[in-house]
């Protein structure tokens, strides 16, 4: 429910700006490593698709309800109706909609993985998101898989989907209380931006909450918080780093380690 | 005049028959038709209120949800219930006064109840933030409920506030996570738990006591993803367009009863609750008694399966048949053996 000016993503082309340290860079220095800045180690927002490259072990991913899709249940319009909102934002992202599950291996061991795009309406949550997520936990805890949810969105819960979307917290949280109960493992990754009703559900209840550095988290956005209490916000408020200090999140990952560190965290939580 | 003007614009047609009825009330020497006047005045105030009422629109509707004088629940714990002998603090940080909790007695029940308090005086408002809630609060909720579910007390929770608190400190005291925690554990407490949405019901705020395994809301109350004024600064860019954004968001009863979100709606007396707060507490206690009736005797698997399935259904998506199925490819690994499926 709120929006962030930083650009999202790696933007195309041959050279690029980072938005943190200002320095050109050149494209294929920063694919290399993974959509971070050599200069002062930004960590630019990368796709879903891109995410599941970086975390899942070549070709072992297998996406689970990609059949369920999203339609317009309020008959919801601002400046434009959500109905043709979504076909846009479909066709501009390749998506289907904010939120890709399915099951694969991180170094070799089986997971359960789901990943939200913070670039399909702000990697919001409406009812697909929620759909796709709690069938995702549902499966996991059938099949008894290690869960991971790698989260990126500004929006939190979906306003286009009204009530709808609000619900589908408490129902993703529902789901991974039962996943708890037997005994799964759930590993939360926190990406920029994390905000709102995301954070307020699945993205904050994991048993390990890893974050990635200087990313944006939190319930309230941080013009909302400016409006509401009219002083200025502290260095680094909502950041990763200001989560860590406050005893919310268990470590900072860099991109380059997200993969081996899951892969430890789940050897250690197994047998 | 010495009666006010309306709070509410949309009133003024009431506010303007009830002048004229106050005045011909104070006549001291009425005659015949003067009686007359007064019987026809008071059915057509019933006839315009009831008029009014009966098509509030989204706007107004919110209007009506924040009246400063609508019941809150405070006014419902001295008017519903035998007894509330308050339980304070979360035993880490403090005692929140937006959210309060406590043993309360309802005819032969003992029952723990929470509920958002927005204060009526500006001392009590400021004291608790117009009722927004901080971490605090959902903590303090949430370690009472955990209490009253080991001695099986059902739960009763009222919902009126405008958003959980968002500033400095309710960050740093991790107010997503409390919310989160909250729903994950309302999901599977073992207790019965009835929520009302009893004015606002703002967003995560709401939410954050809001998993139970009824959920009520008052006729004009209202239950939205976001507020308004907060919807229209994103989608629209501006505040002052609200009201569309109050059309858009179909957060009224009964839309909510119509997605199927909530299974009642406690029908508030003629021209709202703020102007009988007997009436509404009356219909509210028949309400509860009538759920707690229901839900006494259900046992615990059996309610925290059907609290789970309550909210597994909400959502509103299509689904082809293709790829069904695709699930299954993904073979079981075996008990949560992490290492099972390595070479």
């Amino acid at each position: 429910m709120m929006e962030t000016k930083k650009k999202r993503g790696v933007p195309e082309g041959l050279w690029l700006r980072c938005p943190s340290c200002q320095s050109t860079l050149f494209r294929k220095a920063v694919d290399r490593l993974m959509g971070v800045c050599p200069e002062c180690s930004h960590h630019f927002n990368v796709s879903a698709k891109e995410r599941i490259r970086q975390v899942l072990d070549e070709g072992t991913f297998e996406e689970w309800d990609a059949n369920v899709m999203p339609t317009d249940p309020l008959g919801f319009a601002d400046k434009k109706s959500y109905a043709e909102r979504l076909v846009a934002e479909q066709q501009r992202t390749g998506l289907s909609d904010a939120a890709i599950t399915g099951c694969g291996m991180i170094r070799a061991r089986r997971v359960a993985f789901g990943v939200t795009d913070s670039a399909f309406i702000m990697g919001s949550m409406g009812s697909v998101v929620g759909e796709r997520l709690t069938r995702l936990v549902e499966r996991a805890t059938q099949q008894q898989l290690p869960l991971i949810i790698v989260s990126g969105s500004g929006g939190g819960a979906r306003m286009h989907e009204g009530i709808l979307s609000l619900m589908q917290m408490a129902k993703v949280s529902a789901a991974l209380a039962r996943y708890d109960r037997a005994g799964g493992l759930f590993i939360s990754v926190l990406t920029n931006p994390t905000m709102g009703g995301v954070a307020a559900s699945f993205a904050a209840l994991g048993d390990l909450v890893f974050a990635e550095p200087r990313a944006l988290i939190g319930f309230a956005g941080p013009r909302t918080i400016k409006a509401t209490i009219r002083i200025e916000l502290p260095e680094g408020f909502q950041t990763s780093e200001f989560l860590l200090e406050h005893g919310y999140v268990d470590r900072i990952v860099p991109r380059d380690k997200l993969k081996s560190e899951i892969a430890r965290a789940i050897d250690y939580c197994g047998k | 005049m010495d009666s006010p003007t309306p709070a509410l614009s949309f009133e003024q047609p009431i506010h303007d028959l009830e002048v004229r009825l106050q005045k011909l009330v104070r006549e001291t020497d009425r005659r015949p038709e003067t009686e007359q006047e007064i019987r026809r005045l008071r059915r057509e105030l019933a006839e315009e209120t009831k008029q009014i009422y009966d098509h509030l629109d989204p706007w107004q509707t919110v209007q009506v949800a924040r009246h400063k004088d609508r019941p809150y629940t405070a006014d419902y714990l001295s008017l519903v219930f035998d007894e509330f002998v308050e339980l304070h603090g979360d035993r880490h940080f403090g005692d929140d006064r937006a959210l309060l909790a406590g043993f309360a007695k309802l005819d032969r029940f003992k029952v723990l109840v929470i509920g958002h308090q927005k204060g009526r005086t500006y001392k009590e408002r400021a004291a608790c933030f117009f009722g927004c809630a901080h971490p605090e609060g959902y903590r303090k909720a949430m370690a009472k409920m955990r209490m009253a579910a080991k001695y099986r007390l059902p739960v009763i929770a009222f919902i009126d506030t405008p958003g959980a608190y968002p500033g400095v400190g309710a960050e740093e005291r991790g107010q997503a996570w409390v919310i989160a925690e909250n729903m994950y554990e309302m999901s599977r407490l073992p207790t019965p738990i009835i929520c009302v949405v009893i004015g606002e019901g703002g967003s995560g705020g709401a939410l954050g006591i809001g998993v139970g395994d009824r959920i009520a809301m008052l006729q004009h109350a209202y239950y939205s993803v976001i507020s308004p004024e907060g919807c229209a600064g994103i989608l629209w860019k501006g505040h002052e367009h609200a009201e569309k954004a109050a059309h858009a968001l179909r957060f009224t009863a009964k839309d909510l009863l119509g997605f199927g979100i909530v299974d009642n709606v406690i029908p508030e007396p003629l021209g709202g609750a703020h102007r009988d707060h007997h009436q509404m507490a009356s219909r509210m206690k028949i309400f509860l008694l009538k759920t707690l009736r229901e839900l006494i005797d259900v046992p615990t698997d059996r309610l925290l399966s059907k609290r789970y399935e309550k909210f597994r259904r909400m959502g509103v998506f299509l689904e082809e048949p293709a790829a069904a199925g695709a699930a299954e490819n993904c073979p079981n690994s075996g008990e949560f053996g992490y290492d099972s499926a390595r070479p």
